[in-house]
């Protein structure tokens, strides 16, 4: 799926990145505790959380998150857009809870990231 | 939507509130963060999430809700289930992540035709 | 800064200061640490883990301690990461390695972190693990990841 039919879906406003809108997307991640995010999202995912401060941005550009989508209709500040706009990580903001969004989502075809911690190795 | 249903559908591990799972899942709430779930969930949802400190069991009973998953396989703390217990509410454990979760369950109780 | 060290068995080898309570600045060091470990064309899992673990790392120190230091060696079989603080240390490291036990303020909560899951992150992301602490002086921890190994895992 297009980045820009996830906004369409999610009835989006784009904060960043509206050049990056035909990005393909196919799994999400859904989390509001970075470190959760650290263990667990796989790159190339979209991230939905309704946290907006810059560590959201720096989770994602550690883990080469596709794009970020800021949920309940929170707007990062301005610190936040220029980091992801540093990052070039676009960054969506919906009005939907994380629940309703992830719904809309899971509907239309993009599934759950996870990997797993096999040990103490992680397997990608 | 019953919550037995859910469970059964996505089994999920009982770990506490086995006597309310004839309760009533109006919705859904996906969020790891308590003060957030306090100030926007409702009364019926059933909550996904990691976080795994007690609180959250307080946070679950003052605001009824139907009851919390824990997602990716994270275990409650012992003082988390002991209350989870005390206090009957129904928790659970699963392995799915809190995405895939919220999914499949929006897909039982919101059936919206595409 | 950031040259091959006179030792020749390390490929590299750098150390990267981090100022404690400064969280507008974590994932500053860890950032510089992926973009080095690509450019030297080491395994994405690794670079993956390596990131991981530096940024779980400054996190710790902006919001633990008064300054700290993270170290990086590279050689041909693994990449080592040593992050040494000057702190509060840690009092009981078996209660703080357990998941979900924290002492984080709200602000660290409520920027996603403290949820007692950093150093299981930390440690779950290499491939040895150690960490040792003195109450009222720091903590030191040393990680340990292993290149082109395990592959058929």
């Amino acid at each position: 799926m297009l980045l820009r039919e996830v906004q369409k879906i999610l009835d989006a406003e784009v904060l960043v990145g509206a050049e990056k809108l035909d990005m393909e997307v196919h799994t999400a991640f859904g989390a509001d505790l970075m470190s959760d995010v650290l263990a667990f999202a796989d790159s190339g995912c979209l991230l939905l959380t309704g946290l907006t401060n810059p560590q959201v941005i720096r989770t994602a550009d550690v883990l080469d998150i596709a794009a970020i989508i800021i949920v309940r209709g929170k707007k990062p500040s301005p610190e936040t857009l220029r980091a992801a706009a540093d990052k070039k990580i676009p960054v969506l903001s919906t009005k939907y809870i994380l629940f309703e969004s992830a719904g809309r989502l899971y509907e239309k075809g993009i599934v759950g990231s996870a990997q797993k911690v096999d040990g103490r190795r992680v397997r990608l | 939507m019953n919550l037995e249903t859910i469970v059964q559908a996505l089994q999920l591990r009982v770990k506490s509130g086995r006597d309310r799972l004839g309760g009533e899942v109006r919705g859904g709430y996906v969020g790891d963060l308590l003060s957030d779930v306090m100030a926007n969930s409702r009364e019926g949802d059933l909550w996904i999430t990691r976080q795994i400190h007690q609180n959250i069991v307080a946070v679950a009973s003052l605001k009824d809700l139907a009851g919390i998953i824990l997602v990716l396989g994270a275990e409650p703390a012992a003082d988390t289930l002991e209350k989870a217990i005390r206090e009957n509410i129904p928790l659970f454990m699963a392995d799915l992540p809190a995405f895939e979760m919220a999914g499949r369950i929006y897909q039982m109780i919101c059936p919206r035709k595409a | 800064m950031g040259a091959v060290s006179a030792c020749e068995k390390w490929l590299y080898e750098n150390s990267f200061p981090v100022d404690g309570g400064n969280f507008d600045d974590a994932g500053r060091v860890s950032g510089r640490i992926k973009t080095i470990l690509k450019e030297m064309g080491i395994e994405n899992d690794v670079v993956r883990m390596a990131a991981v673990i530096t940024y779980e790392s400054e996190i710790n120190i902006v919001s633990y301690a008064r300054h700290g230091m993270i170290r990086l060696h590279v050689l041909p079989e693994y990449v080592e990461i040593e992050v040494v603080d000057e702190g509060p240390g840690i009092s009981d490291i078996r209660l703080a390695m357990q998941q979900g036990w924290s002492t984080a303020t709200d602000k660290i909560r409520e920027m996603g972190f403290g949820a007692g899951m950093g150093l299981n992150n930390i440690r779950n992301f290499s491939d040895i693990f150690h960490i040792s602490s003195d109450v009222g002086s720091g903590t030191r921890l040393k990680m340990i990841i292993h290149i082109q190994q395990e592959q058929n895992r």
